[in-house]
């Protein structure tokens, strides 16, 4: 599909990362590989690699994120890269600058690498398609569309704990309609070949014919939770009260916030995550959420190997280690 | 001057008529069909051996950007595109800036269109002042200064009262109503039909009852008030099979479809192609086969371009963010002959979606070749191909989703009102 194809270069390697979807198996697996060999880096006195040194990456929010935007200028440090971290949300584009204008701008600026939030589905795609050939995107969220890389931390937090993705029942739970988050996980789960992907919600929070990308529907949380190995939560908003698509918090958390009792149905050894940041007692009882199977923070910690791998890779400082094995 | 069209293949679908011969022409209308070519001295004679030769087409919606919106398209820079196409009758929706709400708006336009002297201009007037829906338009004015309907163009009437209202007092001033049916709570800001791609590509969704309770709660209302009614650009199966019902229950209701919805489907999203953003949103295959069938079983009248040029900053962002619309009057005629060479729709119900229908439903002397009729004829060579090049489009607009298609059907001469104002012998 040409939607995808934008993200590779002619040799099939990784160039923009924008979305989990049409990826193949192998490049995802890479990913996590890679990430797997930066996971140490954080340990060590010195957490630094050279990889990119003389690199220059723009954060470039048109949202505000506290965490994802850490994690990423984290991860471009440790890589030795120059950061740079644009909040567009109070600039450029409060001014009437276009989308298109600001890229150029910040092309002339001789950078290497964008890492782009913004809240209109397509934005990422939009700027890969529109950007001099030699600068990189990262999607670090586009509207509903797609956060890849949050995707791919949490497969890598999944494996970590489960190791073999193809016998696993994952539930995705919550607001899966205004969810980037859930589309990206939908996407690699499905790519990676986990055994079954539920999502959990109301009719109100699904977006239509959310059963074509490949999931099971459940309207009831102990039906949809019942021997599953790993549970993703999703964290409500509080505009869907206003905008009636839900009836009060106390009524979401009655009927889909996670609990120990509810998580009895699942197995034992499941794991319980969550994007961030959580509504304790909203999406998730605080016993759960730090529980003995919450595997939360280390999602956080993961998110800057991860992060430190698909810039890494786009930036064609890594040699293909699915290759390698081959 | 008097001009011969010699040995074409005339077609004229308000006649029933299809069969090679002449027409002649003196004084800017038609003297015969047929025969009586071999003696009228003609000053200028054009042979149309192999040629289609048919009435001018009558566009029924059409954006020209005029007053308001010049950088992005004047009537002069869309009269040239559209007579490329064959069209010398033009519909143009009241949500110019300012809105067609007083007549001095709808004389500027008509005026305007005079001076291109290459076809008219037909106004629809606003059906509520500034198309806000709150208090009725002049349409009596509207109607005197030359609007041939009344319109809240892409402005949902919210209120059912209001609505009602407005129905009755056109129906009082003997204008037809033409509904672009959308419940805008249910379309919110939607972009993207609500389904598959949607929900993969996480775009703000329009599902198909926001058009389909905006078309049953008018028919109800045309029921009690009986009114004539056209709907515009209707998008969904669904919409037709209502409108069907109440053409069989008597209604007098009238449909029309945009050219994309005919050609495209929300597939044609993908990859968040910005020309394909459109409005009505292009709906899924099954849509898009039900309106095919439509113009076939009657259900949908006409075919119209819904030509909506935009400047280049207008498709330049997030889809999202991007302005509604496909400039398409240049290629509404190739288009729908498209439609003919896929075996979708006979030549005769094509050119007929184009010319005598979409006439009716304006209540316009327009569309038919009949002797001591003005004389807007259009010349189609069938055997040209050519393949779309968005940067060759005459209209100002560029926002084609058509880029780099192959179609076939060239328009090789225009007549308006026995003035030659297109021709093409490459």
């Amino acid at each position: 599909m040409t939607s995808n194809n934008i993200q590779l270069d002619n040799n099939g390697r990784l160039k923009h990362f924008l979305t989990t979807e049409g990826l193949n198996k192998n490049l995802l697996l890479n990913i996590l590989d890679h990430a797997e060999s930066f996971a140490g880096v954080g340990d060590r006195a010195v957490k630094k690699v050279p990889l990119l040194r003389g690199k220059t990456i723009v954060n470039l929010f048109f949202e505000p994120s506290t965490r994802t935007r850490t994690t990423f200028e984290l991860a471009a440090k440790r890589l030795s890269a120059d950061v740079l971290n644009i909040n567009i949300a109070q600039s450029a584009t409060s001014k009437g600058e276009s989308l298109q204008d600001t890229l150029r701008t910040l092309e002339a600026m001789h950078c290497d690498m964008f890492v782009v939030r913004h809240g209109s589905s397509g934005a990422a795609h939009f700027m890969a398609k529109h950007v001099s050939p030699r600068i990189r995107i990262i999607n670090a969220g586009d509207g509903n569309h797609a956060h890849p890389t949050q995707a791919m931390l949490d497969m890598f937090t999944i494996r970590h704990h489960k190791k073999d993705f193809s016998r696993l029942k994952v539930a995705i739970v919550g607001d899966i309609m205004h969810s980037r988050v859930a589309r990206s996980e939908i996407h690699a789960l499905t790519t990676l070949g986990v055994n079954e992907v539920r999502v959990i919600a109301p009719l109100t929070l699904l977006p239509a014919r959310v059963e074509t990308l490949g999931v099971h529907v459940f309207h009831e949380l102990e039906a949809g939770l019942e021997d599953v190995d790993v549970v993703i939560m999703l964290r409500l908003q509080r505009e869907r009260m206003r905008s009636a698509l839900l009836p009060s918090e106390q009524e979401y958390f009655h009927n889909y916030g996670l609990t120990e009792k509810r998580l009895q149905v699942a197995k034992d050894d499941a794991i319980v995550m969550h994007p961030g940041p959580i509504n304790r007692g909203v999406e998730i009882d605080t016993h759960v959420a730090d529980g003995e199977r919450s595997v939360i923070l280390q999602q956080v910690s993961h998110g800057i190997a991860v992060r430190m791998a698909v810039m890494a890779m786009s930036m064609g400082s890594l040699v293909d280690k699915q290759e390698e094995k081959t | 001057m008097r001009i011969l069209i010699k040995n074409g293949r005339i077609i004229d679908p308000a006649n029933q008529l299809d069969k090679i011969g002449d027409i002649c022409i003196a004084d800017g209308r038609i003297v015969s069909i047929l025969k009586g070519g071999d003696d009228f001295t003609a000053e200028e004679v054009i042979v149309a051996d192999g040629k289609i030769v048919c009435p001018g087409l009558v566009d029924l919606s059409a954006r020209l950007r005029e007053p308001g919106q010049e950088f992005k398209a004047t009537i002069a820079s869309e009269s040239m595109a559209a007579v490329s196409s064959g069209i010398t009758s033009i519909c143009c929706p009241p949500d110019t800036q300012p809105a067609i709400d007083t007549a001095a708006v709808a004389e500027l336009i008509q005026q305007r269109a005079e001076a291109t002297s290459k076809l008219r201009i037909f106004p629809l007037g606003a059906l509520t002042h500034g198309l806000k829906g709150e208090h009725l338009a002049e349409m009596h004015a509207l109607k005197r200064a030359g609007c041939v309907g009344v319109s809240n163009a892409c402005m949902d009437i919210a209120n059912t009262d209001v609505l009602r209202h407005a129905m009755e007092y056109a129906h009082s001033c003997d204008l037809t109503v033409h509904i672009q049916a959308e419940d805008h709570f249910l379309s919110r800001n939607g972009v993207a039909h609500e389904g598959v791609i949607s929900t993969r590509l996480g775009l703000p969704p329009i599902p198909e009852t926001a058009e389909t309770i905006a078309v049953a709660r008018a028919l109800l209302l045309v029921e009690q008030i009986g009114g004539r009614t056209h709907f515009c650009r209707v998008s969904s199966a669904r919409s037709i099979a209502l409108i069907s019902d109440a053409k069989k229950a008597g209604l007098p209701v009238t449909a029309d479809v945009g050219i994309c919805h005919l050609h495209l489907t929300d597939m044609d999203v993908d990859g968040y192609n910005t020309n394909c953003h459109l409005r009505p949103p292009l709906r899924d295959q099954r849509d898009r086969e039900a309106l095919c069938q439509g113009i076939l079983s009657g259900s949908i009248d006409a075919i119209c371009s819904d030509h909506q040029p935009h400047d280049e900053d207008a498709k330049a962002s997030p889809f999202s963010e991007t302005e509604a619309g496909a400039s398409t009057i240049e290629l509404l005629l190739p288009l729908t002959l498209d439609l003919v060479s896929k075996k979708k729709l006979s030549l005769t119900e094509a050119l007929s979606s184009l010319t005598n229908k979409p006439a009716a439903i304006l209540g316009i002397d327009a569309g038919t070749l009949s002797p001591g009729r003005a004389a807007d004829i259009v010349i189609i060579d069938m055997e040209k191909h050519f393949s779309v090049d968005q940067s060759c489009l005459i209209s100002a607009g560029k926002n084609t989703p058509f880029n780099g298609w192959e179609l076939n059907g060239v328009v090789t001469n225009v007549f308006f009102s026995g003035q030659a104002v297109y021709q093409n012998n490459d």
